[in-house]
This record gives C-alpha cells, sequence and structure tokens, in this order.
C-alpha cells in the first residue's frame, strides 16, 4: 500500500497484532462444561446469574405477600421475612447484575467486538465461572443449612448481623461471608482478563476511541470493581474473624441475655465504611456497562450515531473515578462528622453533572433519528426514563437534611429499585434481546418480547411509584408489619396491596420471558447474520452463532469508529467497522 | 476511613490517568475513516499480557492491603487497643525473605542472560527462602501464642495475625507459580520459554518483600507510638 495520511492521526504503519494459539478442546466436557472459550463461559455465567436470580424474584413475591397481607401467611414469620430481604438483595446486587454484566455480557462481547480470538487468560477465565459458580452454590446452601440463611440485611451491619436474635446467625452468616470472599477471588480472576483483554488483544486498527461504548462501559466498571470488591473481601473476613474466631475488630461490647459477651471496643462504624467503599462503587459497577450497552442499542435501533461519543468516554472515565469519593453519602445517619456529610453530599452531587451529560446525549441522539421501536429500544428507551427518574430521587437523598429524615424509609427503597433495580434490568433484557440472534443464530419472539416489555414497564411504576409515597408517609423499610401505627393512614395498607398486584404480574410476565428465551432456542426465527444491520464487529463474524476463535482465518482490521449509522452517499444506511473508505480521488 | 487508602487509590489514580493521557482521548473517530491499509496503532503496550496482567493483579493486591491497613489504623484509636511486642523472629523472616528476592533477582538476571543453570539455583533458593519465611512467620505465631498473645484477646494481635496471614497466603500463591516455573525449568524447555515466567515471579517476590517490609513496620510497637504523636500534631 502506498503512503498515505490519515486525518490527524497522521501516517502511521499498520501495527502487527499478533494471532494468538487457542486452547483447542478436545472433549465434549472441555468444549461445553470445563470450556476455555470465552463465548461458553459468558453464556455459563449467564445462565447461573438468571437461575439464581429467579431464586430472588419468587423471594420478592414472599416480601411483597407479606407487606399487602401482614401475617396471614403462616410460612412467613419475622424471622424468615428478614431472610427473604437479605437473600434477595444480595442476590439481585451481586450474584445477578454484576456477574451478569460482567461475567456474562463481558465475557461474551468484549473479545467480539474488539476483534479479539478470545480471551487473553483464557484458562484463568474459566477458574473464574468455577469458582463464581462455588460461590452461588455456597449461598444456596445457606438455605439448607440449620438456622436458614442470614437475616442480617444485605449490607450485614455488625453488630446485629452476627447477634442471637438475628436469624441465620449460626450457618447463615458464615456462609454469605464465605461466598462473597468466593465470588470475589472469582470475579478477580475474570476482571484481570476483561481489563487485560481490553488493553492488549485489540485487532489492528481498534483504538481506544473505536471502541464501541459497552465495551468502554464493561472495561471501565471492571477497572472500578478489581479497587472496590476488596473492601467487601476485608470486611468480610474480619466480620468472619468476629463471627468465628471472637476477635472485636467491628463487635462493641455488647449486652445479650443479660449476658456480657466477650466482644469489646470493636467499631461498627469501621465496617460500615469498609462495606459502603465497596457499596457504592458497586452501583456504578451494574450501571457504567448498562449506559455502555444503552448507548450501542439507541444509536443501532435509532439508526443514527451516537451524539458526543467523546463525551460519553469522558463521562464514563469521570463517573468512574467519582465512584470513589461518594460512599459515606450512605452513613449520614452514622454518627459521622457533619462537616464530612457536607462534603460527601457535594461529591454526590457532582456525580450529577456527568450523569446528566450521559443523558443528554442519549436524548440528542434519538433527536430526528429513524426510530425503530424493536424491543431492544423499547427496553432502551425505557432505561433512560427510569434512570432519570431513580436518578432525580437520588438528588433528594444526597442532600444531608433531606435524607436523614427519609432514611431507612420505603423512600429510599423505591429510589435503589428505580435506579439501580430496574433501570439495569431494562438494559439486561434489551441487551439480551439484541444480542440473543448473535449468540444463538435465532430471533427471540417479538410478539411475547412486546408483551413482556410492557407488562414488566408499566408494572415497575405501579410497583415504584406508590412506594415513593408510602415512603414519605414514613413507612420503614425492612419491618415485618407495621400493626398499628398512628401515623400510617388506612390508604398505605390499601396501595400496599396494589403494589404486591404489580409485583405478582411483573413477576409472572418474566416468565413469559423465560419461555421465550427457551421456545426461539428451537423456533425462533433464524437471524442471518447481522438482523438489526448493525456496525461493530460481532455482527461481521464469518458464521453466526461465532465459531471458536470467532474469526476464521484472518482477524478482522477496523478502519472505523462503530456509529456509522445513516452515512451520506453509502449504499446501505450503516457502514461496518471493519469496511475500509472508498478509494479517495488522488 | 484514613487517609492510607487515598494514599494508595492516587498513585492508581495517577497511573490510570497518565495512560488515559497517551490514549489521543480527545480525537474525533467519526473524522477518521481509514482506506485499505491505512490502520492506525491501536495504543497496546509492547509488554507481554502476562505482564500487564500482572500489573493489575498488584493494583488488586494494594487496594486489598491499603484497606486492611486503614482499617488497622481505624481500630487503633479505640481505647481498648494495647500494641503486643513483635517477636525477634521477625527480624530473622524478614532477612530470609529479603535473601529469597535475591535470589530471584539473581534467576532472572540469569534468564536474560540466558543461563538456565543460574535460573535453575536462583529458583531453587528464593523458593526455599520463601518457605523458610513462611514456616518462620508459622513459629512467630505459635511463640505468640505461647506467651499468652492469643487472636481475640485483644484487636492488635487480631490485626497481627490477620494481616500476616493474608500477605502468608499472597506468598504462597507465588510459591505455586513458582513451582510451575521450576517445572519448566526441569522439564528442560528453553530459556526463552521460562524468561517471562521467572521475570514476573522476581515482579511479584519483589512487591511481596515491599509490602512485607510496610507491614512489618507497622506491626512493630514504635509505629503506634509514632501514630499517636502524627495525631496529636495533626489535632
Amino acid at each position: 500500500m502506498v503512503d498515505v495520511t490519515i486525518g490527524p492521526a497522521g501516517a502511521i504503519q499498520p501495527a502487527e497484532v499478533k494471532d494468538v494459539e487457542l486452547y483447542h478442546a478436545k472433549s465434549w466436557v472441555t468444549k461445553y462444561v470445563f470450556s476455555q472459550d470465552a463465548k461458553v463461559i459468558a453464556i455459563q455465567y449467564s445462565i447461573t446469574a438468571l437461575s439464581i436470580g429467579l431464586v430472588a424474584l419468587v423471594l420478592s413475591w414472599l416480601i411483597r405477600l407479606q407487606l399487602a397481607f401482614p401475617s396471614s401467611l403462616s410460612a412467613i414469620g419475622p424471622g424468615e421475612y428478614l431472610q427473604f430481604i437479605t437473600m434477595h438483595g444480595m442476590i439481585m446486587v451481586i450474584y445477578l447484575l454484576t456477574a451478569l454484566f460482567l461475567g456474562g455480557f463481558g465475557n461474551y462481547l468484549i473479545p467480539l467486538m474488539v476483534g479479539a480470538r478470545d480471551m487473553v487468560f483464557p484458562y484463568v477465565n474459566m477458574v473464574s465461572y468455577w469458582v463464581y459458580l462455588l460461590a452461588v452454590l455456597v449461598l444456596v446452601a445457606s438455605f439448607f443449612a440449620p438456622g436458614g440463611p442470614t437475616g442480617s440485611g444485605w449490607t450485614l451491619y455488625p453488630p446485629q448481623a452476627i447477634l442471637s436474635g438475628t436469624p441465620g446467625r449460626e450457618w447463615g452468616i458464615i456462609l454469605m461471608l464465605a461466598s462473597l470472599i468466593l465470588f470475589i477471588i472469582g470475579f478477580t480472576m475474570g476482571g484481570l482478563n476483561y481489563v487485560v483483554t481490553v488493553l492488549q488483544a485489540r485487532t489492528r486498527g481498534m483504538t481506544l476511541m473505536r471502541m464501541p461504548l459497552t465495551v468502554w462501559g464493561i472495561f471501565t466498571a471492571t477497572v472500578i470493581a478489581l479497587l472496590a470488591f476488596p473492601a467487601l473481601f476485608v470486611g468480610s473476613v474480619m466480620l468472619l474473624f468476629d463471627r468465628i474466631l471472637g476477635t472485636s475488630f467491628f463487635m462493641p461490647a455488647v449486652v445479650e441475655m443479660g449476658q456480657h459477651l466477650k466482644y469489646r471496643g470493636g467499631s461498627p462504624l469501621l465496617f460500615q465504611h469498609l462495606f459502603w467503599f465497596f457499596g457504592h462503587p458497586e452501583v456504578y459497577i451494574v450501571a457504567v456497562p448498562a449506559f455502555g450497552i444503552v448507548s450501542d442499542l439507541i444509536s443501532t435501533h435509532a439508526r443514527k450515531n451516537i451524539f458526543g461519543y467523546r463525551m460519553m468516554v469522558w463521562a464514563i472515565i469521570a463517573i468512574g473515578a467519582l465512584s470513589f469519593v461518594v460512599w459515606a453519602h450512605h452513613m449520614y445517619v452514622s454518627g459521622m462528622n457533619p462537616y464530612f456529610g457536607f462534603f460527601f453530599a457535594t461529591t454526590t452531587l457532582i456525580i450529577a453533572i456527568p450523569t446528566a451529560i450521559k443523558v443528554y446525549n442519549w436524548v440528542l441522539t434519538l433527536w430526528r433519528g429513524d426510530i425503530h421501536l424493536t424491543v431492544p429500544m423499547l427496553f432502551a428507551l425505557s432505561f433512560i426514563v427510569t434512570f432519570v427518574n431513580g436518578g432525580l430521587t437520588g438528588l433528594f437523598l444526597g442532600n444531608v437534611v433531606v435524607d436523614v429524615p427519609l432514611s431507612d424509609t420505603m423512600f429510599v427503597v423505591a429510589h435503589f429499585h428505580m435506579v439501580m433495580g430496574m433501570a439495569p434490568i431494562f438494559v439486561i433484557f434489551g441487551a439480551i434481546y439484541h444480542w440473543y440472534p448473535k449468540v444463538t443464530g435465532r430471533m427471540l419472539n417479538e410478539m411475547l418480547g412486546k408483551f413482556h416489555f410492557w407488562v414488566t414497564f408499566l408494572g415497575a411504576y405501579a410497583i415504584y411509584f406508590p412506594m415513593h409515597y408510602i415512603g414519605l408517609l414514613g413507612v420503614p423499610r425492612r419491618y415485618f408489619e407495621m400493626g398499628d401505627m398512628a401515623f400510617v393512614p388506612r390508604s398505605a395498607t390499601a396501595l400496599n396491596i396494589f403494589i404486591t398486584m404489580a409485583a405478582l404480574t411483573v413477576g409472572f410476565a418474566q416468565m413469559v420471558f423465560l419461555f421465550n428465551l427457551i421456545w426461539s432456542l428451537f423456533k425462533g426465527k433464524p437471524a442471518g447474520s447481522n438482523p438489526w444491520r448493525a456496525t461493530t464487529l460481532e455482527w461481521q463474524t464469518p458464521e453466526t452463532p461465532p465459531g471458536h476463535g470467532n474469526w476464521g482465518k484472518e482477524l478482522p482490521v477496523v478502519y472505523r469508529w462503530a456509529y456509522d449509522y445513516s452515512v451520506p452517499g453509502a449504499k446501505e444506511d450503516f457502514v461496518p467497522q471493519n469496511q475500509p473508505a472508498v478509494a479517495r480521488a488522488a | 476511613m484514613s487517609i492510607t487508602i487515598l494514599l494508595v487509590l492516587a498513585p492508581i489514580g495517577a497511573i490510570v490517568a497518565w495512560w488515559l493521557s497517551q490514549q489521543r482521548l480527545t480525537s474525533k473517530p467519526w473524522l477518521e475513516v481509514g482506506a485499505i491499509g491505512e490502520v492506525p496503532d491501536t495504543g497496546a503496550s509492547s509488554l507481554p499480557a502476562a505482564t500487564i496482567g500482572l500489573g493489575v493483579f498488584l493494583a488488586v493486591v494494594s487496594s486489598l492491603f491499603a484497606l486492611l491497613i486503614s482499617a488497622y489504623f481505624m481500630r487503633m484509636q479505640v481505647a481498648d487497643w494495647a500494641q503486643m511486642p513483635a517477636p525477634k523472629l521477625l527480624w530473622f523472616n524478614t532477612g530470609v525473605l529479603i535473601l529469597s528476592s535475591v535470589a530471584l533477582q539473581y534467576a532472572q538476571v540469569a534468564a536474560r542472560r540466558g543461563r538456565m543453570d543460574g535460573v535453575a539455583d536462583g529458583l531453587i533458593a528464593g523458593g526455599l527462602f520463601a518457605f523458610t519465611f513462611l514456616v518462620g512467620q508459622l513459629l512467630a505465631w505459635q511463640q505468640l501464642n505461647a506467651a499468652g498473645y492469643f487472636l481475640a484477646a485483644n484487636p492488635a494481635n487480631a490485626f497481627f495475625y490477620l494481616l500476616t496471614g493474608v500477605h502468608g497466603l499472597h506468598l504462597s500463591g507465588g510459591l505455586v507459580a513458582l513451582g510451575r516455573t521450576a517445572d519448566k525449568v526441569w522439564r528442560g524447555f528453553e530459556v526463552n520459554q521460562v524468561r517471562l515466567s521467572v521475570q514476573l515471579c522476581a515482579v511479584y517476590w519483589h512487591f511481596l518483600l515491599a509490602l512485607w517490609l510496610v507491614l512489618f513496620s507497622l506491626l512493630t510497637p514504635w509505629v503506634g507510638d509514632f501514630a499517636v504523636i502524627c495525631r496529636q500534631l495533626l489535632t
């Protein structure tokens, strides 16, 4: 080729990316069970995460039944109720959302989107999944252990987490902490893969600024997670020491049933700091991949380039950095120095700036776009609306004076379910509808998909809008039942019944979704290699579903960014990333 | 949380910021369409993936220990804290760990110069010294236990066992990697095939040595006194 200049980048010789030697599976077991292929690992992660997520979904029905019809279900006592809310929260946040976004979508999409044959450390990647599965099994085991799972709330605050009044004090809390420790070890193995693959295994021409925002989101979230999960690890190990070995890291002197326990001097506040130093970045570990994925869904289904790509990248990085300096806004009522509260309120509100930039850019991407209301697009749109809703109540709660009266009420529950429950879950659904054709070669049924969308979307609002109101009335969270509190009007009871009906309906819609997943695997419409006419590399594979090694003989070469939709003068309304520019007149 | 975690996150953040500054984040990708053969450099490092992987892992380990040390400083401020004396044996262990690091450095230099016998000697010596260190740490635990400094007796003791234990586990993991490398040397691999492994082992060993020096200085009583003085100066 002749020496040509490329825009501001200058004349640059093609960098050779060495092809890697792949491990080739020899038996069925090494191909589908102990597989080192990131795509198989991704499916294993996703199925495990969705299965344990189903357990958490059922738990949420039980929680809702208790709240609507207090004490009419003999199977749910106060202890069981606390166990259900604890397990529901922990499973949804860690074992479903984190595992599915990073382990599931990360494994499937990173190598395909950056044009790699596989992750850089496939063996470690395989071990990562099996350690995660072990963590899930240990967690499930706590349901069957004597005394049941822990009922300490998903925040596991000491001292109550390991006092005898809390359900699951015998085995539940030990298994929970062990499971978390395993999860973090497994995640670290996977996380090293995701980061180093993005850094080192990009194909020729795939500069960082040509990466789809999905990869940016998953990459940044992984970096956040790698630095934040150690805090949960440290907290879990020390709490385990307190519980099993009788140390007093977190346990103050406690009198229980008239007996002085052997603990003394420990600092429960120390645990809160450690927990939230992980806990707040965790919100962004879940949100940032969702930001990335939703950007790609909107751009593809509105046939328009993403508005402000550079701003989107910078905002993701800024959010990642800021997420480490806001953790104490979860601790305004912990007796912290008020000046700290002021500092953390400020940093919390500053995060609204990059986040708002992202929302503007999504909306401006839609502006005058050729919007196709496909199921992935519907979910992406619902994400924007829901995220804005949840984000606005976040501005309320970020301010100390507003947070103090609302702390530990149902308002907080409604807020975080909107912003980090429903919003990321909508993206997960959208992403599954979007990439299912690539994973299986078949489309998901659209009728069932639209039914699933409308019930889930409207249902989510029927559940959480009234819940904000109940919280404003002052109804506290985590209470087994309210009894005859004077400040809770009778209408709140009626609202609770309404919310429960909505929750059960939404739950039913998820069964339709599961049916669709399985039914379409066999009966779905064949998808072809690029049903959404998308530009990114995963849609340009020689085979669908992509074969072992992803790319056949030659790795793809990238010539352009990921958002060339509706290019004037182009033959089709999109240009794939691996298509070079037409030869310019000399 | 104390300032410690920020002290560790700041250098990590600085490395990330430096790396990002090299990545042309201000470029306008929508204007930069290449014709056939026009392929810009991806900006990937020329270092092998395993080296980058180890670097990222060390960042994670740094974060882990920074958080442990933050917790240590926070818990120290409660009145029931009673610093225990560090056993004399720790000085011997520290010396052994330094020797272990030196031996691996020797192996690394030998690998770079292509001397396979030097690699083997260095790996064996490094492994044995590291093993001696771990045994020495267990003996130190035993001595403390015999002297009545039980794990649950005081948070200072608990932190001593916790910090040394987590450090020891990381070194044990390193020994597994070292064993695999040594196994390759035994089975007659070429020096080119083991050079990277030896180099990464050496880097990991130096990191764990530096980490141990930090922990050792924190666990000896004079640091507690020093921290008290600092706090008085600051408040």
